[in-house]
C-alpha cells in the first residue's frame, strides 16, 4: 500500500470516527449499538468536561451488569440494545435569535401538532426550550428569566456553563444504578432541560419543553434536572408527540426534581408518543424514571400527567418526602387504546414527619388495551403523623380491554393514616344512546364522559395545557366505541 | 307528522314488532297501553334510532322524511324525543353541561349560534320550575344518585329544555308518587301545543286522567289490536288484556 493510499485510508477512518455516521439531509447519526466508545463519542460530541464522561462511564459499567426488568402486565418483544442509534443531532447546532431562523420544516411539523411557537410566544409568555431530536434548537425568554436569576437551558448548556450545579445534583435523586433504564439513560443521555430557581424566587411563567422523536431507529434519552431552592416556585410543562413509525422506538428518560425548604415544583406532562398502528405494530416504548425529592421542610412536589401515547408505558413519577411537613401529589390520566399497554402509577415515600401525599389516578382503557395502575405508599418508622389519600378510578370502553389496580402499602408508623378508594365504570351502549337521543353524537358523548371522568386531574393542569390535553384525549379515543 | 307503516322488527332473529302501524298528526296525544313484553319500549327505541334492532320490513316517515335513514342524534336534532323508561346515569357529566351540549347541538342543526350562557341559565331556571326540580340538581351528574322519581322528572325537564316536536314518554309515570305524577303531567300539558305531538306509553289509566289522550291504542304481541278514545283505557283497567289473547 502506498503512502498516499494510507493517508487516504487514514483520513477516511478518522473522518468516519469524527463525523462518520450516515448523514441524512440535516441529520447526523452515531453508529448503531452501545459500547464504551459510543459513550465516549457522545460525550466528546457534546464537548463535555471529563467529570461528565467519567459519570457516564460509571453508569455504563453499572448498566452492563444489570438485566432488563420484566413485569407481569406488560408484554413486548425483547429490545435489541445493539440495534439502537444512541446519538442523532442536527449537523450544525444553529444559533438562533428568532423563529425565522428555524428550519421551516420543523416549524411546519410543530404547527401540524397544534404547537405553534409563534402563538405560544405571543399569547402565553411561555419560555420554551424546544428539543428537536436530541439537541436544542430554540431557547426563548432567556432575558426575563435571567433578570430573576433563573437558569433554564438545555442540559448540554448547563453542563458547559453551570457545571458545578449539575455536578452537585445530577444523580442525587435518581442514581445511575437506580434501575436498568435509568442506568442506560445516565450513560447515553442526549439532552434535556436544566432549571434552577434561586432562593425566594417565583418563576413568573410556565417553563415548557416540547419533545419530539424524529429520526427512525434512534433512541431518545432525555435527562431533566429541576432544582427549586428555598422558598422558590416553578411550574414546568413537558409535552411531546411523535410522528408515525414502523419500528419500535425506545424512550428512556430520567427526570429529577429537588425542592428545598418551602419550595414548590409543579411538573405537568402531556405525553403522546406514537402508540403503534391499529394492529399494534410500531409505537414507542416509554420507560421513564421520574422522581422528585422534597428535600426541605414544607416543600411540595406535584406531578400531573396526561398519558395517551406509547405502545408501552412504564412510568412511576414518585416523591420522596424527606423534609418534615412536605407534600407529594400525583394526578394522572392514562389512556390506552388499540394494543397499548400501560403500567403506570406512583410511589410516595414518606420519611419526614407529618408528610402528606395525595394520589388521583384515572385510567381509561379502550380497544384491546391493558391499563394498570401500580402505586406504592411507603411510610417509614419516623414519619409520625403522615397521611396518604389515594383515589384510583378506571373507565372501560368496550369489552376487550382491561384495567388493573395494584396498590401496595408499607406502613411502619402507627400514627400514619392511609386511605384508598377505587371505582370502575364502563361506557356502555345504553349510555351512548342516551346522549345520542338528546342530539349529541357518539364522539362528542365519549369526549364529554371522558372529560368528566378526568376533570379532577385536568383541573391541575395549567390552562392552555389543559385545552391541549383535552384535544389529545378526544383524538386518542376517536372511534373507540360503537 | 309521523307515519309508521306495517313495521316489522326483530332482535337476534326474534320478531318483536309484527306489523305495527300508526299515524300521528300535529297537536295529538296518543296513549299506548299493553302488557309487559309486548314491544312498547322496542317501538320507542326503534323510533329513536337505537342500534341492535333489525327492521325487516315497513316504513317510518317523520315530516315526510324516511326516519330509518337518520342516525339517532340526527333524529333527536330534528325534534324527536324519547323519555326513557330507565334513564341512564352518567357519572362525571353535570346536568347543566349535558343539557347545554344537547341544546347547542340542536341549535347547530338548525343553523343557529350556540346559546348565550345567560340565556341558557334563564331557560334552565324557567323549565326547572315547570317540573319543580331542586336547585342543586344543575351541578349534579346526570341522573347519578337520583331517586327513581327524580330520574323520571329529569326526563320531562330535559324534554322541556329541548322542546321536541314529537315526544315519546315511555312509562314516565311508573315509580312516581301522586304529587310527582301531577307535576309531570302538568309539565306535559303546559308543553303541549297544536304544533307538537305526544306518544304516552303507560300501564295505568290514572295518568290519562291528567294527560288526556286523543287516542288510546292497545298494543298486543307486537302490533296495535284496538284503538279508541280515553274510555278504552277505563275499559282496559276493568277487563285487563285477556280479551285480546284470542285475537
Ligand atoms: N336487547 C334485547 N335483546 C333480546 N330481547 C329483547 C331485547 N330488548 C327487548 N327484548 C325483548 O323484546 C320483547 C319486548 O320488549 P319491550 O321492552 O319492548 O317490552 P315492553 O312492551 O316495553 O314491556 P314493559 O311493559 O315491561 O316495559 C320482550 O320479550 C323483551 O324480552
Ligand atoms: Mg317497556
Amino acid at each position: 500500500m502506498s503512502n498516499t493510499q494510507d493517508d487516504i485510508l487514514e483520513e477516511v477512518v478518522n473522518a468516519d470516527y469524527k463525523y462518520g455516521f450516515v448523514t441524512d439531509i440535516e441529520q447526523e447519526f452515531a453508529p448503531k449499538g452501545l459500547s464504551e466508545d459510543i459513550v465516549r463519542f457522545i460525550s466528546a460530541k457534546k464537548e463535555e468536561p471529563e467529570w461528565m464522561l467519567e459519570w457516564r462511564l460509571k453508569a455504563f459499567r453499572e448498566w452492563q451488569k444489570m438485566t432488563e426488568p420484566h413485569w407481569a402486565n406488560v408484554h413486548f418483544p425483547k429490545v435489541d440494545f445493539q440495534e439502537i442509534i444512541y446519538y442523532a443531532a442536527p449537523k450544525v447546532k444553529p444559533q438562533l435569535d428568532s423563529l425565522d431562523q428555524v428550519d421551516p420544516e420543523i416549524l411546519k411539523t410543530f404547527e401540524k401538532l397544534g404547537i405553534s411557537l409563534d402563538e405560544q410566544k405571543r399569547l402565553s409568555g411561555v419560555a420554551m426550550d424546544v428539543v428537536f431530536d436530541s439537541v436544542s434548537v430554540k431557547t426563548t425568554f432567556q432575558e426575563t428569566l435571567k433578570e430573576k436569576g433563573i437558569i433554564f437551558c438545555s442540559m448540554s448548556d448547563a453542563i458547559k456553563n453551570h457545571g458545578e450545579l449539575v455536578k452537585k445534583y445530577i444523580g442525587t435523586v435518581v442514581p445511575q444504578k437506580d434501575n436498568f433504564y435509568a442506568a442506560l439513560n445516565s450513560a447515553v443521555f442526549s439532552d434535556g432541560s436544566f432549571c434552577y430557581i434561586p432562593k425566594g424566587v417565583r418563576c413568573p411563567m410556565e417553563l415548557s419543553t416540547y419533545f419530539r422523536i424524529n429520526s427512525a431507529g434512534s433512541g431518545q434519552f432525555e435527562r431533566t434536572l429541576l432544582i427549586a431552592d428555598e422558598g422558590a416556585y416553578v411550574s414546568y410543562l413537558e409535552g411531546c408527540t411523535a410522528p408515525q413509525r414502523d419500528e419500535n422506538q425506545l424512550h428512556a428518560a430520567v427526570v429529577e426534581l429537588i425542592a428545598f425548604d418551602n419550595a414548590e415544583i409543579k411538573y405537568s406532562t402531556v405525553q403522546n408518543w406514537y402508540p403503534g398502528n391499529k394492529d399494534g405494530v410500531g409505537g414507542v416504548y416509554n420507560f421513564v424514571t421520574k422522581r422528585g425529592m422534597c428535600k426541605g421542610n414544607s416543600s411540595k412536589i406535584s406531578w400531573t400527567q396526561v398519558e395517551t401515547g406509547s405502545a408501552i408505558t412504564w412510568k412511576y413519577p414518585s416523591c420522596i418526602l424527606a423534609g418534615d411537613n412536605s407534600i407529594g401529589e400525583f394526578y394522572s390520566v392514562a389512556v390506552t387504546n388499540g394494543f397499548q399497554q400501560a403500567d403506570t402509577g406512583t410511589k410516595m415515600i414518606h420519611i419526614g414527619k407529618n408528610t402528606k401525599s395525595r394520589i388521583v389516578s384515572k385510567g381509561i382503557s379502550a380497544g384491546k388495551s391493558q391499563n394498570s395502575y401500580r402505586g406504592l405508599v411507603k411510610i417509614h418508622k419516623k414519619a409520625e403523623g403522615s397521611r396518604n389519600f389515594s383515589q384510583c378510578d378506571s373507565l372501560l370502553m368496550g369489552d376487550q380491554c382491561g384495567a388493573h389496580t395494584f396498590p401496595y402499602l408499607e406502613v411502619s408508623n402507627k400514627t400514619a393514616k392511609v386511605e384508598h378508594e377505587a371505582t370502575t365504570s364502563k361506557i356502555g351502549e345504553d349510555m351512548l344512546f342516551y346522549f345520542q337521543q338528546r342530539g349529541i353524537d357518539e364522539e362528542t358523548a365519549v369526549a364529554m364522559i371522558v372529560n368528566g371522568f378526568c376533570k379532577e386531574v385536568m383541573d391541575h393542569l395549567p390552562m392552555e395545557f389543559a385545552v391541549e390535553a383535552k384535544k389529545l384525549l378526544e383524538v386518542s379515543l376517536e372511534g373507540s366505541v360503537g | 307528522m309521523l307515519q309508521i307503516k306495517n313495521l316489522h322488527v326483530s332482535i337476534d332473529g326474534r320478531e318483536i314488532l309484527k306489523g305495527f302501524s300508526l299515524e300521528i298528526n300535529k297537536g295529538e296525544i296518543h296513549a299506548i297501553m299493553g302488557p309487559n313484553g309486548t314491544g312498547k319500549s322496542t317501538l320507542g327505541n326503534v323510533l329513536a334510532g337505537k342500534d341492535g334492532y333489525e327492521i325487516t320490513s315497513g316504513e317510518i316517515l317523520f315530516n315526510g322524511e324516511n326516519l330509518l335513514e337518520l342516525e339517532a342524534h340526527e333524529r333527536a336534532q330534528k325534534g324527536l324525543f324519547l323519555a326513557f323508561q330507565y334513564p341512564v346515569e352518567i357519572p362525571g357529566v353535570s346536568n347543566a353541561n349535558f343539557l347545554k351540549a344537547a341544546v347547542n347541538e340542536q341549535r347547530k342543526a338548525m343553523g343557529l349560534e350556540p346559546i348565550a350562557p345567560g340565556e341558557f341559565l334563564k331557560m334552565m331556571r324557567e323549565k326547572m320550575e315547570l317540573v319543580e326540580m331542586k336547585k342543586d340538581f344543575i351541578s349534579r351528574s346526570v341522573n347519578q344518585g337520583f331517586s327513581g322519581g327524580e330520574k323520571k322528572r329529569n326526563e320531562i325537564f330535559q324534554m322541556a329544555m329541548l322542546n321536541p316536536q314529537l315526544a315519546i314518554l315511555d312509562e314516565t309515570d311508573s315509580g312516581l308518587d301522586i304529587d310527582a305524577l301531577r307535576i309531570v303531567a302538568n309539565g306535559v300539558n303546559k308543553l303541549h301545543t297544536p304544533e307538537n305531538a305526544f306518544i304516552v306509553i303507560t300501564h295505568y289509566q290514572r295518568l290519562l286522567d291528567y294527560i288526556v289522550p286523543d287516542f288510546v291504542h292497545v298494543m298486543f304481541d307486537g302490533k296495535i289490536v284496538k284503538t279508541g278514545d280515553k274510555n278504552l283505557a277505563l275499559e282496559l283497567e276493568a277487563k285487563g288484556y285477556e280479551q285480546f289473547e284470542l285475537a
